[in-house]
């Protein structure tokens, strides 16, 4: 695979030295998965920023490398298995290489994850209270009561109804949308900078995904904190990002704002992702799909891992991995079709 | 929860008078006509006749066990056929025996059970591993009468370091806890712990590693907790379940040591039955069994309640 080269595509304010750092600093990220029968190149080069503030959508079908990609950031994928490189900075910390009571230091404190199942997410046999509590006397080392304060402050945070009683409550006694509320408490609890939700809303019922949707927006404007959301589901995309990034095969191939890119995705598999799902956009069209499946990441593919479905596809998209270039300005799309706009 | 053991506690009675029943039924059913124990051969039949009509055994098998239970209930087990004694005499002394043999015994098998089970369920495929699931296979499969033997000859005969047999210097008087008497618990002792070693090894190995599976473990390292924090959420994940294991083996440890108890002429239990069941001196063996099931019926239900304090998940309706 030949290397990418980020010094030509990615944001260009953050090339001045006098910039202050981003939160998020991500370039030339790989990871792969190395086992007795294969190694799984699950992500190959990704490269982003993310300021302060700001909320970023990761879009992709299962198995895009965006659950790893997130996961990376916390450095939470299996410790055995996992082979990280590339540059990974958040909130000034290296975390590819920094010793692992470091990342412990880091983790819950500066940046804290949502998961995706509250049912198994949650130790069964703690009390909800106990577990905000832990995560702020691990962080802040305050009294116990003081922690028990805050956790009872946290829950009504999260808009737990009668927050005192659920402090006792263990986690099979809530149903599945206060779990995902007492799981944002837990990943709220000590201020991170970054927040990570990795498909936060997927194992919910449809009326409670978009309150704990509109429950995390307003959380992130009022805290002031980044965002990083991973989703399958465009509806959750346009409803919590600024920006969207669409994933295929361990890459960023699409990046922009989330209603410019919604509205005229560039990329031929953005395009198809978006033709197959019910939004707006499409009232009165017809659904369509995208043929075939994603490669084998075991073995990825040399060039445009998306040219064996692309309706585009010419020979000079095979023999290398188009680079990222910015067709219009404040997009980015890793495809040579794309005409640019200039 | 004072109401739930209460319940727990009335639903054990049944069971324990079940359990008596078992005990009276199962003496009757074996061959053998207990009378002949006591009387020479040649006795006269009217001897024989006396004889069964004093010790009730001439009435009908219920009227027996009312009978019996009756006096049960009151704490009289009767007197041996063999020796003339209160049944509750013996039964104490070798009670109190076994009890210091299998707590004893416990105590170390928990101990490097724990140890050994924890150790390979969070380092699982490793060296560590290997070795503490090989330990455990052969504490559960030597037979732990064998391994009394070999460990007499290796530390009683050819290193003469330790007592063979014996509760103490002066054979089964009574037990003090200094070092005389527990150089002879020290051989029993391990001989019994390697059985319940080797099964909460394996039981506390699968536990760990399933719960160490779990998606809240990852939720721990992403809230930043430290190795000592998670082990605390797997501990107590894992408690209830490994209890439960413990709880039956110590009740095995009480009930099942006759052949460890025989190989080391330990005066508890198992050694009373072993002579008991020899002797056809049923009021002893009735009385001992009895006395061991409740054991066990006890041991059930602490370890129901324990798991109950522990577990949320488990309903106390």
């Amino acid at each position: 695979m030949p290397p990418d080269a980020p010094a030509t595509l990615v944001a260009p304010a953050a090339a001045t030295a006098s910039a202050p750092e981003p939160l998020v600093h991500v370039r030339g990220l790989n990871v792969r998965f190395v086992s007795r029968e294969a190694t799984v190149h699950a992500v190959n080069g990704v490269d982003f920023d993310l300021a302060q503030n700001e909320a970023l959508c990761i879009l992709g079908e299962s198995g895009s490398g965006k659950s790893v990609t997130l996961r990376a950031l916390m450095r939470l994928n299996p410790p055995k298995k996992t082979v990280m490189s590339g540059t990974l900075r958040v909130g000034g910390q290296d975390v590819v290489a920094a010793p692992e009571s470091a990342m412990a230091d880091l983790r819950g404190r500066v940046v804290s994850m949502i998961f995706q199942e509250p049912m198994t997410a949650l130790d069964p046999v703690f009390t909800i209270g106990r577990q905000i509590a832990e995560t702020i006397l691990r962080h802040e080392g305050t009294s116990r009561a003081e922690a028990d304060r805050r956790a009872l402050e946290l829950l009504e945070l999260v808009q737990i109804p009668s927050a005192r009683r659920r402090l006792a409550a263990y986690p099979h006694e809530l149903s599945g949308g206060l779990r995902q509320r007492a799981m944002i408490a837990i990943a709220l609890s000590c201020r991170p900078k970054l927040l990570l939700a990795d498909e936060p809303t997927t194992a919910l019922d449809a009326t409670v995904q978009i309150q704990i949707l509109l429950l995390l927006r307003r959380l992130q404007q009022e805290l002031g904190m980044g965002v990083i959301f991973v989703t399958h589901d465009l509806g959750v995309a346009g409803e919590v990002a600024d920006r969207i990034a669409v994933m295929y095969a361990g890459r960023f191939i699409e990046e922009g704002p989330v209603g410019a890119l919604m509205r005229g995705p560039l990329h031929p598999y953005a395009r198809g992702l978006m033709g197959a799902t019910v939004h707006a956009g499409l009232r009165g069209q017809r659904l369509t799909t995208i043929p075939g499946a994603p490669p084998d990441l075991r073995d990825p593919p040399r060039g445009c891992a998306f040219a064996p479905r692309c309706p585009l596809v010419g020979e000079d998209c095979l023999p290398a991995v188009p680079a990222l270039r910015s067709p219009l300005p404040g997009r980015q799309v890793r495809c040579l079709r794309v005409e640019d706009a200039a | 929860m004072l109401l739930y053991i209460l319940r727990r506690v009335l639903y054990a009675v049944p069971i324990a008078l079940a359990v008596s029943l078992l005990c009276f039924l199962l003496v009757h059913i074996a061959p053998g006509d207990p009378v002949n124990a006591i009387v020479p051969a040649d006795a006269p039949q009217a001897v024989v006749e006396q004889i069964r009509a004093e010790y009730g055994l001439d009435k009908p098998l219920p009227v027996q066990f009312g009978l019996w239970l009756l006096k049960v209930v009151q704490g009289d087990l009767g007197r041996s056929l063999a020796t003339g004694r209160a049944v509750t005499e013996d039964l104490a002394i070798a009670v109190r025996n076994t009890l210091r043999l299998s707590l004893v015994a416990a105590l170390i098998g928990f101990t490097f059970g724990t140890l050994l089970g924890a150790v390979a369920g969070l380092f699982r495929g490793t060296w560590v591993d290997r070795l503490a699931v090989g330990l455990a296979a052969a504490g559960v499969s030597v037979p732990h009468y064998w391994l009394g033997m070999v460990l007499v000859i290796l530390f009683s005969v050819l290193i003469p370091a330790l007592p063979a047999m014996g509760a103490g210097p002066g054979g089964s008087g009574d037990w003090v806890w200094d070092i005389a008497h527990m150089r002879h618990l020290v051989l029993p002792a391990i001989t019994l712990s390697v059985i319940p070693m080797g099964i909460v090894t394996r039981t506390l190995r699968g536990i760990v590693a399933e719960i160490m599976n779990q998606d809240f473990v990852n939720t721990l390292r992403g809230k930043g907790l430290r190795r000592g924090g998670i082990l605390l959420h797997v501990a107590k994940n894992a408690a209830p379940g490994t209890l439960a294991v413990m709880g039956l083996q110590l009740g095995y440890l009480m009930g099942g040591s006759i052949l460890v108890e025989t190989v080391f002429s330990w005066p508890g239990t198992g050694f009373l039955l072993n002579s008991a069941i020899f002797q056809r001196d049923i009021p002893v063996l009735q009385g001992t069994i009895l006395v061991l099931a409740l054991f066990f019926v006890t041991l059930n239900l602490l370890v129901d309640l324990l798991q109950t304090a522990l577990d949320p998940r488990i309903k106390r309706a």
